[in-house]
């Protein structure tokens, strides 16, 4: 409709050329035909009306958009109407960013993202992964030792949300029973799920923002976050209890691990690049190393959405410790041989 | 009152950047200020929290207490306000923004209002990932501080509390320590946001057809007086049409020519000085011939 009206408005008679007194004037009314066309066109791609705009207009796009780019090339040089030159700067740079826009769809993007992009960009982070691995299995330790040498410690690292039942001294029937699934019904699950998904995915994206900070941050957080795992792990083999705990926490724990890992690793990253940029300013190795985090804290989302379904499904649903293990260790194989695997077969033909 | 025109041209002046398209073509970017991002910043803030706001308050006329409600005793439909709830709140807090800057405009609701686009550093494509990228960062930067402001005021500071609260002062204070106004998710995702103001075509200023401009007959005396800015002036005081602000420049021109203001049509005469004015810097133009201002 909008455009239609514009229509209208762009065949009201223009002035007749031949009586503006000046040649800069004619100059514009000559081409302000043209202009007008342009700028209905880049106003329904603004406004995201593709179908609106006719076969016609979409292959004169590229046409006017440079027949106007040139109009203000020579403008500039020979008019010194400013109001005609405001406009045409501001049409040229609005048509700028939709000729020179982003390409794909969301839908294109997602294919790409799913069919190699995000593996590759994962693989290259190798040697940030490893630095969090080693952050992540040291917080284990720690947790552990500390706990080991004084229970205490338990309740200083751990907290209280977690710690209802499952604190030291607690029997092992208590301990056994926080790792039972619901009994009988499913419900209240769904919410739970929601809610770990949304939680989780909060603390990875905090640890990949910290990573601005040249990482140091984010590995504070990725030990603090194993320190409570270490203090579980040391309860529950304290109670005789350890192979069921590693089965139970592995349903989810697996892919929830590997994806606080990545989001580690993805601030880690920057925070390395922008401490050691290299040959590159730091600014350009700031916005690379971002862009590259970015598509590996898309799919860090997209794993905490699984975890979250497995832990508020798969792990109350499914109870037998054998049963939950090979669920976890099934999704920890395919997120590895995913990861491993994914984007090269294509790149080696490309 | 010059005092303040003059700082704020400084101010234009200093955010000013070129770009130059794939054509060659030098095209002038302005960085949004700070004032309009953090503007532009309340503005989506107050739309998130209003539509959350509306949701919880339909919710309630509906009839379903969300905040009494208990997660192990819910009802199945109960769970499922419950869930689409939470993943609303989720898309709120994460969404929004990349949803609205991945779209055409570049800009969300509050942007737009503001007239600024988030683009890419240097004149490159915006890509997907740079959006991303700027919008995950914006957890430190807004809404970790903002529930950190909203729980500390009142309760006394302890030394954690301090570094914790400048460590965050370094992330919201960052678009203030740089010539580009980038926060820190700009400088992770390689993007800068500029303004992106819309501009209607305004009407050519020699085409009126009761303008008699041979009434007045101009020297080379009179049209060597002025310059470039002194002409854009005038053209903006004429598209204004503001009758005192005419009658003002009008005798503030006679005075400079050493004519005698009389009491004729005050815009048939500037309309005519403005287009002899014109017709003159623009011929000498052609020849390659520019006269900035009056002092040049």
């Amino acid at each position: 409709m909008a455009l239609a009206l514009f229509r209208k408005a762009e065949l009201a008679p223009l002035p007749d050329i031949e009586a503006a007194s000046l040649r800069s004037d004619r100059f514009r009314l000559e081409r302000e035909g043209d202009w007008r066309r342009l700028e209905a066109i880049v106003t329904a791609l603004e406004k995201n009306r593709l179908r609106r705009i006719s076969d016609e207009d979409l292959l004169a796009l590229p046409v006017l958009y440079r027949h106007t780019a040139s109009s203000l090339a020579v403008a500039r040089e020979t008019s010194l109407d400013a109001g005609t030159l405001a406009y045409l700067e501001s049409l040229v740079r609005r048509a700028w960013f939709q000729v020179y826009g982003p390409r794909t769809s969301l839908l294109g993007w997602l294919r790409r993202f799913l069919g190699g992009d995000w593996s590759a960009a994962v693989r290259s982070l190798w040697l940030e992964l490893c630095v969090a691995l080693a952050a992540m299995v040291a917080g284990t330790v720690v947790g552990w030792l500390l706990v080991a040498r004084d229970s205490d410690w338990y309740y200083a690292l751990v907290p209280g949300e977690f710690a209802d039942a499952r604190r030291p001294g607690a029997g092992r029937e208590v301990l056994a029973d926080a790792l039972q699934g619901t009994q009988g019904s499913g419900e209240g699950l769904t919410v739970f799920a929601a809610y770990l998904f949304s939680n989780n995915t909060a603390v990875s994206i905090l640890a990949f923002a910290l990573g601005f900070a040249f990482g140091v941050p984010t590995l504070l957080l990725l030990v603090y976050n194993t320190a409570i795992l270490g203090a579980m792990l040391w309860l529950f083999f304290d109670a005789g209890l350890g192979w069921e705990f590693v089965a139970w926490l592995s349903v989810h724990g697996t892919t929830e691990l590997l994806a606080i890992l990545l989001a580690g690793a993805a601030g880690i990253h920057i925070g390395r690049t922008m401490a050691f940029p290299g040959d590159r300013s730091v600014l350009a190795a700031a916005s690379a190393s971002g862009r590259r985090a970015a598509l590996v804290m898309a799919g860090v989302v997209l794993m905490l959405a699984i975890a979250g379904l497995l832990e508020g499904y798969a792990r109350q649903l499914v109870e037998a410790p054998p049963a939950r293990g090979a669920i976890g260790f099934a999704m920890l194989a395919f997120w590895i041989a995913w990861f491993a695997l994914a984007g090269r077969e294509r790149r080696g033909a490309g | 009152m010059t005092a303040v025109a003059t700082a704020l041209r400084r101010d234009m002046l200093k955010r000013h950047r070129d770009l130059v398209t794939p054509e060659g073509l030098a095209l002038p970017l302005t960085i949004a200020s700070r004032s309009a991002r953090a503007g532009a910043l309340l503005l989506d803030l107050a739309l998130i929290f209003t539509s959350l706001l509306v949701l919880l308050i339909v919710l309630a006329l509906v009839g379903i207490g969300v905040m009494e409600a208990d997660m192990e005793s819910a009802s199945p439909a109960m769970e499922l306000v419950l869930v689409l709830l939470i993943l609303f709140v989720f898309l709120l807090r994460y969404g929004y923004f990349l949803f609205f800057e991945l779209g055409p405009r570049g800009a969300t609701p509050g942007k737009r209002a503001l007239g600024i686009r988030v683009a890419a550093r240097g004149g490159g494509r915006l890509t997907a990932e740079a959006v991303i990228a700027r919008n995950l960062m914006r957890d430190v930067e807004v809404f970790i501080p903002a529930v950190f402001l909203l729980s500390g005021i009142g309760s006394s500071l302890g030394v954690t509390g301090w570094a914790a609260a400048v460590w965050l002062a370094v992330f919201v204070l960052f678009p203030c320590f740089n010539r580009d106004n980038l926060r820190a998710g700009d400088l992770v995702a390689g993007t800068w946001v500029v303004e992106a103001e819309r501009r209607k075509l305004p009407q050519a200023m020699s085409v009126r057809e009761e303008a008699p401009a041979a009434q007045y007959r101009f020297g080379e005396a009179e049209l060597s007086v002025y310059g470039e800015h002194e002409l854009q002036v005038l053209e903006s005081v004429l598209r204004q049409d503001n009758p005192q602000a005419l009658r003002h420049v009008l005798e503030a021109i006679c005075r400079k020519i050493g004519w005698q203001a009389g009491d004729g049509d005050d815009r048939a005469f500037l309309e005519a000085f403005y287009a002899a004015l014109r017709a003159r810097l623009e011929g000498d133009m052609r020849f390659g011939k520019r006269k900035k201002d009056k002092f040049s």
